[in-house]
């Protein structure tokens, strides 16, 4: 449902002229739902940038989600 | 990858019966400038809140579509998690809410902050609301702050 929800408000936000990088949990999700762009994670539910307290690892996911804003072949969905 | 057999059979059930939204078509705001000269602002649907602020209601029907404003000087370490669902493990935003709302890692990374971001509580099976009015409300509220790109962290 989270995914579903960053989702459908990363749309809203676009259509304003906001661009957007959703992290995404559940791929096969983002491929029915289609955000503009998102970034796959490998990391169970709960868990959407690796591990608390682990700052190196939040920081290397953030910086592959925000890599991918420049972009404009959307929907795309890149894998971490 | 996160994966459905984390969940209990009934929350498979539901997912795989779900009424998944489509957006059609996808719409694309292109970045206008460098990221480091563009306004960033953080978005979690981590149900997080700070501690004078009313907690998500578990009880609307659907999910509660509200959000909550966390000023870019809030401390992320006061967060509550206020999020209704019980398909995964809370322990882990509950000890570090940079685990889905990295403020004091964008703080780090030497960006343009926008002066506020936002938290909704993301279990929504009944997003008409959400798509209709709040978010709406949110991206307005994004606008008037000069906001020009978005992370968006689900949990």
């Amino acid at each position: 449902m989270c995914n579903q929800a960053v989702s459908l408000i990363a749309a809203e936000l676009e259509r304003r002229g906001i661009t957007t990088v959703c992290v995404i949990l559940l791929r096969e999700i983002a491929e029915k739902v289609r955000p503009p762009r998102a970034l796959a994670v490998p990391f169970r539910h709960g868990f959407p940038l690796g591990k608390p307290h682990d700052a190196p690892l939040q920081r290397s996911v953030i910086e592959a989600a925000l890599a991918l804003l420049p972009r404009t072949d959307v929907p795309l969905i890149a894998q971490l | 990858m996160g994966d459905v057999s984390e969940f209990s059979l009934a929350t498979r059930l539901f997912l795989k019966t779900y009424r998944w939204r489509r957006i059609d078509p996808v719409p694309c705001a292109p970045l206008r400038k460098p990221l480091a000269e563009a306004r960033l602002a953080l978005i979690t649907t981590a149900g997080l809140h700070l501690p004078d602020q009313p907690p998500f209601d578990n009880d609307v029907r659907g999910g509660d579509t509200s959000y909550r404003v966390i000023p870019n000087d809030g401390d992320v370490a006061t967060l509550r998690e206020a999020h209704r669902s019980e398909t995964f493990d809370h322990a882990g935003v509950q000890s570090d809410p940079n685990l889905a709302f990295p403020l004091d890692r964008l703080r780090e990374m030497q960006l343009k902050l926008a002066p506020r971001h936002l938290s909704f509580m993301g279990s929504i099976t009944a997003p008409g609301r959400l798509t209709s009015s709040t978010a709406r409300d949110a991206a307005q509220l994004l606008i008037d702050d000069g906001v020009e790109a978005t992370l968006l962290v689900p949990i």
